[in-house]
């Protein structure tokens, strides 16, 4: 059993491969594709003027001046840069190595100060308020993160949870009822978010009923779970919620509780320590699911049972069990998140306010390869994405707004393609398992 | 087990029974005392009588959601112990009002004089059900070449613009006008899940993230060709509408003008026994089928796994793109905006799970869906019932008939291949026993 508590469960079937084949001209290509059309973005419309990075909130304790960059020299520098890295990654590859992760990382940071650089040049107020442009992605990343460690959980217990976006969306509606029932500053949404965590454990004990004792597809129950929990929130807003507004739905919002100290690091204080108490929670999430699942027991049995649950049964591990209520706590995790929708940023619950969220957190998971922390940082990259639009359009960029907007899901696509390519799940993930 | 052991082996041996559906066994037993007994049995364990069971028990599920969020039934409940009759009529009526709001909005209207605007509710049920029917064989023939296709919207709303566009913009002799239309249409949707095809057999990508995320890709890419002149927005307007489709490209009415129903009624029929020509008797379903059973299998026999792949997406993707088409051509030819695909894409999945991915069960599903769909409307117009008990009851229908054991234990009918007189609660542990 050692042998599965290796932390990459990825790796092991590359290192059969290694003498006979892997090497990927993905990444190379990919970085030439990026710099290519970053290059011709430049080239087509130039932008002459200044860029202002901003790199502090006015009402931050420690002040740092702004950064303001050039752009056309900070552009081309940068698709120098961007060239070279590429030529690197080439070079790797013909030398027949794998190009790192952190080169990657350090390709998109380039690419991206060049494009901020570019778009901001060419805006009517060339300033990139950074500090309001990362806490509004953290803030959009919340949920995705939470849908993501439920879909890390119940994939790597092997059951395909599709049913994310429907938890999120139960957790949603029942915190707000709840707390606005309740009232008061504090009890409501505390209770509220325990409430939420519960409405997604019964999603989750359908999902886990259905799938491991009725054997039905997972996919599908996942499916149609989102489907039923959408109509019952939908029909019970319009019903029930809607006339009576005011005692049903209007949740008094989580408030923000500033960790003395800590939120006064210039740029990533107000970001991560200036936050609502569902945000301190998630990080205690993630680092338990993190170290839960890679470093005890429980862990190495629930990815034992993901992987192969015949040999997890014949060393007495119970299958069902075991599948049954890590489902339900991923369901937990899934349905706490959901609060936030409503007691962490709008407040009253709306119809279908979710919004795919949960097939976001989904695409998070598998770009993350099942792992709590890689799914984590997808499901940044995809809030930050979708805050760099409304951040570009506030400022008044040159690119249609629709675009903008797109490019999240158009990188997603890429990254899969190019970067994660072939991922392996979890082995059993969607395959019932009934003993012989 | 040797140290060369390979995960992917252990895929294929670690669940070794696909038990998708229990096996059911026609025969009775042997010495079974009467025939009537045995007919009953077979009736009460057969397939059909879980389907109109479900449909029963999601109905009933449903007239308790409408009951208890009844105004008049919570008046009448506060002085239940008073007189609690008035709580049972009150049930009795919002209960009765919907459902019977909900067929005659969906079937025959009683309250017409003429048998012609009675039935008209029918004509529109079938009209709902064209797109759904569509879209739901789309998705059903990708789950049957093993992928699951959540891309129904973006390849519905790229569907609907090409065939907008040509709709719109040309101007081509009747008849002619129409077939390049949807020609187009096809075309464009096929394209676009071919995206997810193509990348899925060249790189491994997956295909449900790769379609959700074309969801949006085209969803932006429509919005934006909306309100962009030039391109789909109509000439001279803010709104991000296109003009209304020319005459000669729209679909004609089945009917005559008093009904709503659509040529595309008949193409979404055709639809469905070509999707069963296909799957069932050549020899490109062949190999879908393979490769959704098993493609390590089909790789092995010779089946090239990855072409299979793209094939299987361009077809599903035409077949959603044709339901596309029917939302611009039939349904909506007044112009169209960024929600011409009204969630179609979606319900399909729902509509080719309840058929089971067989295309006369998607037909079948897509009209019961389609007359939930009219109704509904009916009934939230007559009733002030909100229109998503439908959905529901719907996805409450598809999961009881995914759980046949759930729903035999609920109506204690006796589990097939059980003893009779002799309730078991779980035939899978008596299989698990005798192993």
């Amino acid at each position: 059993m050692t042998a599965t508590s290796q932390h990459h469960a990825t790796s092991s079937p590359a290192e059969h491969l290694d003498s006979t084949t892997v090497i990927s001209w993905k990444a190379p290509i990919s970085f030439a594709v990026v710099t290519a059309l970053l290059a011709v973005l430049f080239l087509t419309t130039r932008h002459s003027g200044d860029a202002v990075f901003r790199l502090s909130a006015p009402r931050d304790l420690i002040q740092i001046p702004e950064i303001v960059l050039n752009g056309p020299v900070t552009t081309w520098t940068c698709v120098v840069l961007l060239t070279a890295i590429t030529a690197a990654a080439a070079a790797l590859v013909r030398a027949k190595r794998r190009v790192p992760l952190w080169v990657v990382v350090i390709f998109a940071v380039i690419g991206l100060v060049a494009f901020l650089t570019w778009a901001a040049a060419g805006a009517r107020t060339p300033v990139i308020p950074l500090p309001g442009l990362l806490a509004g992605a953290l803030s959009l990343s919340v949920p995705l993160i939470f849908g993501a460690l439920c879909g890390v959980i119940s994939e790597r217990v092997g059951v395909i949870n599709i049913a994310i976006e429907g938890q999120l969306l139960a957790g949603a509606f029942t915190s707000a009822v709840v707390a606005s029932v309740i009232g008061q500053q504090w009890l409501g949404p505390i209770v509220g978010l325990f409430a939420a965590a519960i409405s997604g454990v019964l999603v989750a004990f359908v999902l886990a009923a259905f799938s491991i004792k009725y054997f039905v597809d997972q996919v599908i129950v996942g499916v149609v779970l989102n489907v039923l929990v959408i109509g019952l929130t939908s029909f019970l807003f319009s019903q029930v919620l809607a006339p009576n507004a005011a005692l049903l739905n209007s949740p008094p919002r989580l408030q923000r509780i500033p960790i003395p100290l800590l939120s006064e690091i210039p740029l990533i204080g107000p970001m991560f320590f200036r936050q609502t108490l569902i945000v301190y929670a998630m990080y205690v999430i993630i680092v338990l699911v993190y170290i839960g699942l890679f470093h005890t027991r429980w862990g190495l049995r629930l990815r034992s049972v993901g992987e192969h649950p015949q040999a997890a049964d014949t060393v007495g591990i119970n299958v069902a069990r075991t599948r049954f209520w890590n489902v339900s706590l991923a369901g937990a995790i899934a349905g706490f998140g959901g609060a936030f929708f409503t007691l962490g940023a709008v407040g009253a619950f709306n119809k279908e306010m979710t919004a795919g969220a949960g097939f976001i957190a989904l695409a998070a998971v598998i770009f993350g390869q099942w792992d709590p922390i890689r799914a984590t940082l997808a499901a940044l990259l995809f809030g930050f994405a979708s805050n760099l639009q409304n951040t570009l359009s506030v400022i008044g960029s040159p690119v249609p707004s629709e675009f903008m907007l797109m490019l999240p899901y158009v990188v997603t696509i890429l990254a899969v393609a190019g970067f994660v390519g072939k991922v392996r799940g979890p082995a059993a993930a969607g395959k019932p398992y009934i003993k012989s | 087990m040797s140290d060369r052991y390979d995960p992917d082996v252990a895929l294929e041996t670690g669940a070794q029974v696909p038990p998708d559906e229990p096996v059911i066994e026609k025969e009775p037993e042997p010495g079974e005392p009467s025939r009537w007994q045995q007919a009953l049995r077979q009736i009460a364990t057969g397939n059909a009588i879980i389907s109109v069971l479900a449909v029963l028990l999601a109905l009933v599920v449903g007239a308790v959601m409408i009951a208890f969020t009844d105004e008049r039934v919570q008046a009448a409940s506060g002085y239940f112990f008073a007189r609690p009759g008035d709580t049972f009529v009150a049930i009795w009526d919002s209960v009765a009002g919907a459902y019977s709001a909900l067929f005659q909005g969906a079937v025959y209207n009683f309250r017409r004089d003429d048998f012609i605007s009675g039935i008209r509710p029918l004509t529109e049920t079938l009209n709902f059900a064209t797109p759904l029917i569509a879209a739901g064989l789309g998705v059903g023939l990708a789950f049957k070449v093993g992928m699951f296709n959540i891309g129904g919207r973006g390849q519905m709303l790229l569907a609907a613009s090409a065939a907008g566009w040509v709709a719109f913009s040309f101007d081509l002799p009747f008849g002619v006008h129409m077939i390049v239309a949807t020609v187009a249409g096809i075309v464009a949707g096929a394209l676009w899940a071919g995206i997810a095809g193509v990348l899925k057999a060249r790189t491994g990508a997956h295909e449900v993230i790769v379609t959700i995320m074309l969801n949006y890709v085209a969803f932006y890419l429509v919005s934006w060709m909306l309100r962009t002149q030039g391109l789909l927005q109509a000439p001279g307007t803010n709104n991000p509408t296109t003009p209304p489709m020319k005459d000669t490209a729209i679909f004609f009415d089945l009917l005559g003008p008093r009904f709503n129903l659509h040529f595309g009624f008949i193409l979404s029929i055709a639809c469905v026994v070509l999707v069963w020509w296909i799957l069932e008797r050549s020899s490109l379903g062949f190999q879908f089928r393979a490769v959704g059973l098993n493609p390590k299998a089909a790789r092995v026999a010779g089946i090239n796994v990855n072409r299979m792949y793209v094939y299987g997406m361009l077809i599903a993707g035409a077949l959603v793109g044709l339901a596309g088409v029917d939302q611009v051509l039939g349904t909506v030819t007044t112009g169209f905006s960024s929600g011409i695909d009204a969630g179609i894409g979606f319900d399909a999945i729902t509509v080719a799970l309840l058929g089971g991915s067989n295309p006369w069960g998607i037909l079948a599903a897509g009209i019961l869906f389609g007359a939930f769909k009219a109704g509904g409307f009916a009934m939230q117009a007559a009733e002030g019932v909100p229109i998503d008990i439908v959905l529901v009851v719907q996805s409450l229908i598809v999961l009881f008939i995914a759980a046949p054991p759930l729903v035999r234990a609920i109506f204690r009918l006796p589990q097939p291949g059980s003893k009779p007189k002799k309730r078991t609660r779980s035939t899978r542990k008596e299989e698990v026993a005798a192993k």
